[in-house]
Parts: C-alpha cells; sequence; structure tokens
C-alpha cells in the first residue's frame, strides 16, 4: 500500500497530502475550540457544553453520556453550524478583498503544517528517520516566512470590512505582529547556532534540533549534553520564543487584534458563519504549528525523556523492528507534548487580563527584543567557546 | 489623627517582569480546574426557592374553594407596568356567597408585562393575589403569555386562610338579624 502510494504522480501525492492536511486541521480546530471552552468553563467551575447528543448515541451506555458530558457533539453541531447558517456579505464592505481575508488567513496555516515533522522512525539501519509532509531542510525557516504571511489576513479583513473597529484591530495586530517577530526569530538563533556547529553541514531543519536533543547519557561528560532538552540549556531563549509565541498567534493576552472589550470583536467584527469559522480554524492552526515547533526545539520532540531517546525506548521496550509501531509511538509522544502545550496556551488565556496596547509595544521593543539579543550574544560566545 | 506616610516601595526586578504573577495566577486556575462546579444544572437540579420569593402573580381560593378575589381592581389600578385587567362582575343572588357580592368576571395578568414586583400582592384587602414560586414561565404566542382567570386559579391553588372574615360576617349577619 505504501508503495502504491509513492508510486502515484507527484501532484496527485501532493493532493492528497493536501486533503489529508485540511481533513485533520478542521477537526482540530473545532476540537481544539470545543476543548477551549471545556477548560473555561472547568477554570470558571461551569461544566461547559455537555448538552447535544444525537438521540441513537443516547442509547449507548456509558460511553454516550461520557461523549455528551465532554461536549464532543457540540462540535460537530457547531460545524454543521458555521457551515450552513447565512453567510450575510455586509454591504459596505471590499466585496473581493472581504472574501480573500479569510481565505488567506488558512493559506499559511494549512501550508506551516506540512513542514513541521511529528514523528520519527527507526529504520532497518538504526537511523532515526523524521516523519513529514515535506521534510525541507530549511524547516525553521519556512515556518517563520509563511506563517508571518498570516497577519495580511488579518490586515485585509480589518481594510476591507470598512469599519473602524476591524480596522483598528487590523492596524494594531499588524504592529503587534511585527514587534514579536524580532524577538520570535532571535530567540531560535542560540539554537540553530548550537546545533550547526563547526565542521557540520549547515541546517534549519526542525527534524535536526531534534536530533541533537536525542543523546543517550553518557556519564558527567560533555557528551552528555546531547540529551538535555534546549529548554534546559536555553531557558532565557525558551521563555521569549514563548512570549513571542502567544503575541505571534494573537493569543491572550496579546489578542488586541480582537480586544472585544474595546473593539467589538476586532479584525473579525463584520465576518459571520463559514468565513468567521476560517479565521477561528487559522488562528488554532497557527497554535498547533506554534506549540509543534516549541515541542521540536525545546521540548526534545518525540523523545519521550531527558536522555532517553525514541531509539533507546524503542529498543527498551523491544520494537525497534517494528517502524510502524515505533512511527506510532513517536507521533503519540509528539501529540502528548503539544497538546500539553496547547492547554497551558488556554490555561494562560483564562488566568491573566489582557494587555494594554502600549504595553505590548513597550514589552516587544524595550524588554524582549534587549533581552532576546543579550541572549543571542551570550550563547554566541559561550557557544564559541564551547565548542572551538 | 496622625498622618502616615506610606512608603511606595519600587517594584522589586521579579514582580516587574510579571512571570510570578502569571505563576501564581496559573496555581490558582489550576486549583479551580479540579474543584467541583459551582453552577447548577438547571432543568434537572432546581434551586431551593427562599421563603417569600416573588414568582408569577397567581389568583387563589381560600379554604372552603371561595374564590377571593372582589374585584376591587385595587390591584389594577397599583400595577405599576398595568399589566392586570379584571372585568368586574356580581355574584348571583342565589349563590352560597352571594353576601360577598362581587367577584372578577374575567381577570387577565399579562405577563409579558408584569414586573414581579409584589406591588398587587401587597394591596389586596383580600389576600387574594399572591405572588408563588413559579419563575419558568414560557410560551410560542403572545397570547399564551397572558394568564386569563382559569390560568391564574390552576397556578394559585388553594392557600391557608386563617381569618375567613366572609363567613365571620355573614355569621355575625344572620345572628344580628340581617339589618342592612
Ligand atoms: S386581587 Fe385583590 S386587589 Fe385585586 S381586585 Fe381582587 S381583591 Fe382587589
Ligand atoms: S407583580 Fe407588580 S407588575 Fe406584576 S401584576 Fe402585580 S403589581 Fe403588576
Amino acid at each position: 500500500m505504501v508503495d502504491f502510494y509513492f508510486n502515484l504522480h507527484p501532484i496527485v501525492q501532493g493532493l492528497l497530502k493536501g486533503l489529508a492536511v485540511i481533513l485533520v486541521i478542521f477537526p482540530i480546530g473545532g476540537i481544539c475550540s470545543m476543548a477551549e471552552r471545556k477548560v473555561s468553563a472547568w477554570i470558571q467551575g461551569r461544566p461547559g457544553p455537555n448538552r447535544a447528543i444525537p438521540f441513537w448515541f443516547a442509547w449507548v451506555p456509558v460511553i454516550g453520556p461520557l461523549l455528551q458530558r465532554l461536549g464532543i457533539f457540540h462540535v460537530m453541531a457547531d460545524g454543521g453550524k458555521m457551515l450552513f447558517k447565512e453567510d450575510a456579505l455586509p454591504g459596505h464592505v471590499n466585496k473581493f478583498y472581504f472574501v480573500l481575508a479569510p481565505i488567506l488567513a488558512m493559506v499559511p496555516a494549512l501550508t506551516t503544517v506540512t513542514t513541521v515533522p511529528f514523528g520519527a522512525y527507526v529504520d532497518g539501519a538504526g537511523k532515526v528517520i523524521p516523519l513529514a509532509l515535506a521534510n525541507v531542510d530549511i524547516g525553521l525557516l519556512a515556518v517563520f516566512a509563511v506563517s508571518s504571511l498570516g497577519v495580511y489576513s488579518i490586515i485585509l479583513a480589518g481594510w476591507a470590512s470598512n469599519s473602524k473597529y476591524p480596522f483598528l484591530g487590523g492596524v494594531r495586530a499588524s504592529a503587534q505582529l511585527i514587534s514579536y517577530e524580532l524577538s520570535l526569530t532571535l530567540s531560535v538563533v542560540p539554537v540553530f547556532l548550537w546545533i550547526n556547529a563547526p565542521g557540520t553541514p549547515g541546517t534549519l531543519s526542525l527534524a535536526r534540533a531534534v536530533e541533537f536533543q536525542s543523546g543517550d547519557w553518557q556519564g558527567l561528560t560533555m557528551a552528555s549534553w546531547g540529551g538535555v532538552w534546549f529548554i534546559f540549556l536555553m531557558p532565557v531563549a525558551a521563555l521569549i520564543f514563548m512570549v513571542s509565541l502567544f503575541a505571534e498567534t494573537n493569543r491572550h493576552p496579546f489578542d488586541m487584534a480582537e480586544g472585544e472589550a474595546d473593539l467589538v470583536g476586532g479584525f473579525h467584527t463584520e465576518y459571520g458563519a463559514f468565513k468567521w469559522g476560517l479565521f477561528f480554524v487559522a488562528e488554532y492552526a497557527h497554535m498547533l504549528i506554534g506549540s509543534g515547533v516549541f515541542t521540536l526545539l525545546f521540548l526534545g520532540g518525540w523523545n519521550p525523556l531527558p536522555w532517553v531517546p525514541i531509539a533507546t525506548l524503542a529498543s527498551w521496550l523491544h520494537i525497534a523492528h517494528l517502524p510502524i509501531v515505533v512511527g506510532l509511538l513517536s507521533i503519540a509522544i509528539f501529540l502528548a507534548k503539544v497538546i500539553a502545550l496547547i492547554f497551558f496556551f488556554m490555561w494562560v488565556r483564562w488566568t491573566i487580563p489582557r494587555f494594554r496596547y502600549d504595553q505590548i509595544m513597550k514589552l516587544g521593543w524595550q524588554k524582549l527584543l534587549p533581552l532576546a539579543i543579550a541572549n543571542l550574544l551570550f550563547y554566541a560566545v559561550a557557544i564559541a567557546v564551547i565548542q572551538k | 489623627m496622625a498622618i502616615v506616610p506610606l512608603e511606595r516601595k519600587p517594584l522589586t526586578l521579579a514582580e516587574r517582569s510579571y512571570l510570578p504573577g502569571i505563576v501564581g495566577g496559573l496555581k490558582t486556575t489550576l486549583k479551580h480546574l479540579f474543584q467541583p462546579n459551582v453552577t447548577m444544572e438547571y432543568p434537572e437540579q432546581r434551586p431551593a426557592l427562599p421563603p417569600g420569593y416573588r414568582g408569577a402573580p397567581t389568583l387563589v381560593k381560600d379554604p372552603h374553594g371561595r374564590e377571593k378575589c372582589v374585584s376591587c381592581q385595587l390591584c389594577e389600578f397599583v400595577c405599576p407596568p398595568k399589566a392586570i385587567r379584571i372585568t368586574p362582575g356580581e355574584i348571583p343572588a342565589d349563590a352560597p356567597t352571594a353576601h360577598v357580592e362581587k367577584a372578577p368576571k374575567e381577570f387577565e395578568i399579562d405577563m409579558l408585562r408584569c414586573i414581579y414586583c409584589g406591588l398587587c400582592q401587597e394591596v389586596c384587602p383580600e389576600e387574594a393575589i399572591w405572588l408563588q414560586n413559579q419563575f419558568s414561565l414560557t410560551g410560542y404566542t403572545r397570547e399564551e403569555m397572558v394568564h386569563n382567570k382559569q390560568r391564574l386559579y390552576e397556578l394559585g391553588g388553594t392557600l391557608p386562610d386563617p381569618h375567613l372574615k366572609w363567613d365571620k360576617k355573614l355569621a355575625a349577619e344572620v345572628a344580628g338579624g340581617a339589618s342592612h
């Protein structure tokens, strides 16, 4: 079956991959929004959405009511509602760009997903092969380059809506995203300085970053560095990356672009139904990608524990000769970390209040950026000394 | 009174970084995440209503089954949003309660107007109108939401009556030779 797939025309392969991404990301967006509602409810001492259930499913004992309590069927109900309700097009908008904006929001979100490796398997030669739809060597650069295009959709939505609150939301989003992109990029440079030691082929691949965190425990020698996750080696870089990630994904406490208290709904005020849903899915996809990249760079990717890489775990469990099982295990570990991070995103959202806009700008330019530069200089010197 | 100037300490670096504050907040919300819900799942669980609760206004009968309202229309006059409309009527002379003389022919309370203020109950000289425990009123049409006399008695039922003043009056009249 695998051979059959690889014998297909590359374009057909690409289409299948694209379809897979769409089929995975949309339900994930729905599930994330439900998870958000549930997490917010639990934090606020409410049960959250727990009513919807198809009548024939209610007959299933235990599982039916359990899924109902978890609000699983609300996901489908919401999705159906989003698809079928009237999609009003306000009369005062610039129609072409108004329709274009949500589509444009989806494009970078769906594109970057393909470049994020999400698992690995051990091949016959004992080599760890990463699993990704498109394992490009510029990895991280591709993610950054494409995902930052997402801001255009917000600007476009704000501008094409032709009313003042969406416009303000769009302006805020653009300024904020540009400010935090600097710190975001600078904070990962030390990681790649470390990876691209002199004499090794240069790479920006995310899978390579995971490989670097896949060392075994070698006793108290320098060789044991390889097993430490980067979050322990570079906590400040990880912190800056995390904060910038919140800002880049427009998540609380940086969701200035929406800011319903002061901007009604921000850039998506004029949107409804499916177009609004696209923005939502794009936001969750960005969160997913951001969490994925954070996991890969700082949390050891699909390695279960520091100093316990997936290959070691596989040999412990005697499954090293079953590439598919190892692959599934690595995907599960990776997903568990990503889900934990997404939960963290939600947890933060329901904990702290939104920043004021000037605070965001101050934090971005006067605190994070100098900190990121200082961090970079520190690690540049340290790495030069260690790897000399 | 002595004025005590409070020293306003500058924030420490840790405080200014905001991170300990965030961690503290996260701890609080995490605790709440595992605490039992504080809300009630309404249609299945009903709140315990405190005594004196002001639900929908209803008409009540006395323990002998006599409708207490004498259609004096005081409640109609006092009702701030003019939700009550009474058509007064006379009690036929051959009825056992003929001495009460008057009863409402029709009595309507428009529940879309009523503000549950309780003034009607307060003003009623006959203790005939009571705001009881019904708080969940729904209907598909506006007409349904106008409670007529029959519906008001259905909702109201019978309440104990410590006075039974019309019975006393009748007894006094009989004893005194009905001189009026
Ligand atoms: S309910 Fe009471 S106040 Fe209203 S008309 Fe009847 S007797 Fe009078
Ligand atoms: S409760 Fe107030 S508003 Fe309602 S009928 Fe009585 S007097 Fe009118």
